[in-house]
């Protein structure tokens, strides 16, 4: 039963809420407690850009059981304008098309269904422009 | 003034041909086309649903109202395949878009009127005064029975219109609701597909219901079919919505730009919606716009709207509405249709 | 802190080990440790077991207890370790700080993983990465490291062939190793041809799922002295940490936590990567092999891919990487993996491995382990006493 961490998860899924040290400015997804950059414990909430392009990416043909309907499927790390990364899954698109450098924006998408009694699970993908 | 600040349609890339349902059933095709007028449908794929399309739409919705989300009032979706029984799509779309945590969410269903309706009550929250902005959402990926008709035409997709009183780019001038018992469509409780009555679905129920109301709004407000430049009225498929205008006295080029039915399939609650954001696209200050929804059941919303000043300048903010029908489309053989849509036995794991 | 030494390693067939309970593949190493050490095994005072996640694989945790319980090591204390798939190479820095510490004087170091009872495996292994950034979003571990691959590939040109090369001289290795799970040969074309798991890397590209166990007995090398006969000296040990998802690190064509390691070792050992005489790396995928000895120093960024293509780090080669046939050959039961690469290091040194025995009277062997796609490594480098 996911309820609990899955609401708690919502700001960073739904929105790409990021936390931006308030010390030395380096921006955290998902938000953390210390500063991975200069140790320090103070942030501010902010939102993550919603464009980027692909730094690495692979295509995924054994995936695991809650992604078996996908297969294959691309999937890539992103960095966003800001420079942020980020990992997902991209969404319509065929193998060849995903390259590094390849320019995405951020989508919402349903992330995994669970079994048909069980939690919708929602949050973000990517989708190549242009 | 009170009406549309901001809009947004969003359109799946995945499609399936009418050929390709027709050749699995061993069905004439091109009667088929012929006789529904409908090249292709969208097809939801398997990461999206309802909700996913609702919140895609209202973020374009943002995008063209340029307001802050946390001033939207109330959301409401209305669907005939909200992903869940019981708990709200609106919920998922208020924290998606952060319009929460101060805001009245609940779900609608009416057939394929449900995002009109919607609509309606964003509309009337906002001319009631009770609050600044509202969100109305129409959106589907409703499911045909294998091989039966509504397999060519039952698509996925959907609109969301920001209602308000400043910042308006189309005002609602005039609405209009025709409604009564009419069992032409429906779907029991546990059933995975709906029925329908055949024929009865024509004149009793689509026809009885869209004309009336259509010539119910005209009345009420005074205004002739030669005072709009569009007209949208409900697509079930690509012929009723072309009859039905030619009944209330409005001619092909008023119907043109709303019919995105023959590419596009019949999203249901976010059919006539999705025709009006086809309009808005392209309408220029003081366009006269008429929609009429249709749900089985049986009713018909109406609505009046005039585009005001404003539209031009926030109808490039997000992607149009012809743009996403003709752009990148992905198109699926029978198999790859069957498998996304679910209908296929798998088993338990 | 005292000097450490090696004086006998045990490991268990690897392989689907369909009739072994996981208690009873510990025990088995450590018989077998005790016999090569030829102690008495109450002389031992403490162990440490590696093992990345006997919980979610046989649904057993509290492995200090019942290890010791079914190997009969009671009562000693005991603690499990965990690093992901460096959980060995953890357990066994861990024993050496007891007994370099002067704490204890025999100090077991295992490892043992139990991967075949019906679990599912990519769901176990899929931990060691970030549950909630990576894996929820259809990442497997192989999809981790294809993205290495690629990030490499792009930047270097490294090729699908070289990454080949790596899998086929494992197995060359494997070949001649009694414990390994696949002691066959394949070649390039097999590799290349093989199912698709996340590309570019195939399945011949990806270590197995394995049933298996290991064990080594450290002492401090005064009391090894006076055992009279050949033994290994821990001169060098380096562990690290990196982030857990792969997105946060720099550089995505690199695995920084092992030359971090890999510096900490050397720096304490007084030796350089030149000194190096084989090493046992961490081939959890054959492009971790390639970007591996390039963080160690064997050879330049970028220049992995072409060194294996050219037979460098074959086992006649001038840096013999694997000569045990690696985890892609050997096996890889998670937790058990570090020590036996620690196995291989001490058979090579003291003459004992067999139809694999490097010509050339080694002096120096390192053991490289590692965690997840790089959050975590540990370094060892073990020097020959006779």
């Amino acid at each position: 039963m996911i309820s609990p961490r899955y609401h708690r998860e919502i700001p960073q899924r739904y929105r790409l809420e990021a936390a931006k040290c308030d010390g030395c400015g380096k921006i955290h997804f998902p938000p953390r407690k210390v500063c991975r950059e200069c140790g320090g414990e103070s942030f501010t909430t902010t939102n993550l850009p919603s464009r980027g392009k692909v730094v690495t990416h692979t295509t995924i043909w054994i995936p695991p059981a809650p992604f078996e309907d996908q297969k294959p499927y691309v999937v890539a790390i992103v960095e966003l304008e800001n420079g942020v990364r980020l990992t997902c899954m991209v969404a319509e698109a065929p193998p060849d098309e995903v390259t590094i450098g390849t320019e995405v924006e951020i989508i919402f998408r349903k992330l995994q269904s669970g079994r048909d009694w069980e939690v919708l699970q929602y949050g973000y993908k990517a989708r190549v422009v242009g | 003034m009170y009406g549309i600040v901001g809009y947004g349609s969003y359109v799946p890339r995945y499609r399936i041909k009418a050929e390709s349902i027709a050749n699995q059933w061993g069905a004439d095709a091109e009667a088929y086309k012929r006789g529904l007028l409908l090249e292709e449908k969208t097809v939801p794929g398997p990461d999206e649903d309802t909700i996913t399309i609702s919140v895609t739409a209202a973020r374009y919705a943002l995008q063209r109202a340029g307001i802050d989300p946390r001033e939207i009032g109330a959301c409401y979706i209305g669907s005939e395949s909200h992903p869940y029984a019981v708990k709200p799509s609106g919920t998922i779309v208020i924290d998606a878009l952060g319009c929460g945590p101060e805001c009245h969410v609940a779900d609608f269903e009416f057939a394929c009127k449900a995002g009109s309706e919607a609509m309606f009550v964003a509309y009337s929250h906002v001319k009631s005064g009770e609050m600044k902005y509202a969100l109305g959402i129409g959106a589907d990926t409703s499911q045909g029975a294998p091989g039966d008709a509504l397999e060519y035409t039952a698509s996925a997709g959907g609109t969301a219109y920001i209602m308000g009183a400043d910042r308006v780019a189309a005002e609602i001038l005039h609405t209009y609701s025709f409604c009564s018992d009419t069992p032409d469509f429906w779907r029991r409780e546990g059933e995975f597909y709906p029925r329908h009555a055949g024929r009865f679905t024509g004149e009793p129920a689509y026809f009885h219901h869209v004309v009336n109301a259509t010539k119910g709004i005209l009345a009420k407000s005074g205004m002739e079919p030669k005072d709009f430049r569009f007209a949208v009225f409900h697509m079930p498929n690509g012929k009723f919505p072309l009859r039905a205008g030619k009944l209330t006295g409005f001619k092909p080029e008023q119907l043109e730009q709303g019919w995105v039915v023959n590419l596009m399939g019949n999203t249901y609650s976010g059919s006539s919606p999705t025709g009006l954001a086809a309009c808005l696209d392209v309408a220029k200050p003081d366009d006269h716009i008429l929609i009429t929804s249709f749900g089985s059941g049986a009713a018909s919303d109406s609505f009046i709207i005039r585009a005001t000043d404003r539209l031009p300048e926030i109808q490039k903010l997000a992607p149009a509405t012809r743009d996403q029908l003709a752009d990148r489309r992905i198109h699926l053989d029978y198999g790859k249709y069957v498998a996304y849509r679910g209908k296929i036995r798998m088993n338990v794991t | 802190m005292r000097d450490v030494a090696v004086i006998g390693v045990g490991l268990t067939k690897f392989g689907d080990l369909w009739e072994t309970p996981l208690r009873d593949l510990f025990a088995e190493a450590t018989l077998a440790c005790v016999k090569d050490a030829d102690i008495d095994k109450k002389q031992i005072q403490s162990a440490y077991i590696g093992c990345m996640t006997s919980g979610l694989f046989v649904a057993q945790e509290h492995l200090a207890s019942i290890l010791c319980d079914y190997a009969g090591l009671n009562p000693i204390g005991a603690t499990r370790v965990e690093s992901a798939c460096a959980s060995g190479g953890a357990a066994f820095r861990a024993a050496y700080l007891e007994v370099a510490s002067g704490a204890s004087d025999f100090v077991l170091a295992g490892g043992v993983e139990k991967m075949n009872d019906g679990a599912d495996a990519t769901y176990c292994l899929a931990t060691a990465a970030d549950q909630e950034y990576e894996v929820y979003h259809g990442v497997t571990f192989p999809g981790l490291y294809a993205m290495i691959a690629h990030a490499h590939m792009h930047r270097y040109g490294t090729t699908a062939e070289q990454l080949a090369a790596v899998a086929v001289k494992n197995h060359r290795n494997g070949a001649k190793n009694p414990y390994a799970q696949f002691p066959m040969e394949i070649s390039i074309d097999t590799v290349l041809k093989s199912v698709r798991v996340a590309e570019p890397l195939g399945l011949m590209d990806c270590s197995p799922v394995t049933d298996g166990a290991g064990a080594a007995l450290l002492c401090p090398v005064e009391v090894a002295k006076d055992l009279g006969r050949p033994f290994v000296k821990i001169i060098g040990s380096g562990h690290a940490t990196d982030s857990i998802a792969l997105h946060d690190r720099a550089d995505l064509a690199a695995i920084p936590v092992v030359g971090r390691a890999a510096r900490r070792a050397y720096e304490q050992a007084g030796v350089g990567s030149k000194d190096i005489d084989f090493c046992e790396v961490h081939d959890c995928f054959t492009i971790a092999e390639i970007v591996c000895t390039e963080e160690l120093g064997f050879f330049e960024r970028g220049h992995g891919g072409p060194s294996a293509a050219d037979g460098l780090t074959a086992l006649d080669g001038q840096i013999p990487i694997n000569t045990s046939g690696g985890l892609k050959s050997k096996g890889h039961p998670v937790g058990a993996t570090g020590i036996a690469q620690i196995a291989e290091v001490f058979w090579q040194l003291t003459g004992q491995a067999g139809e694999r025995q490097l010509k050339k009277s080694p002096r120096l062997g390192m053991a490289q382990n590692m965690g997840g796609s790089g959050g975590s490594s540990t370094v060892h480098i073990l020097e020959v006493v006779s």
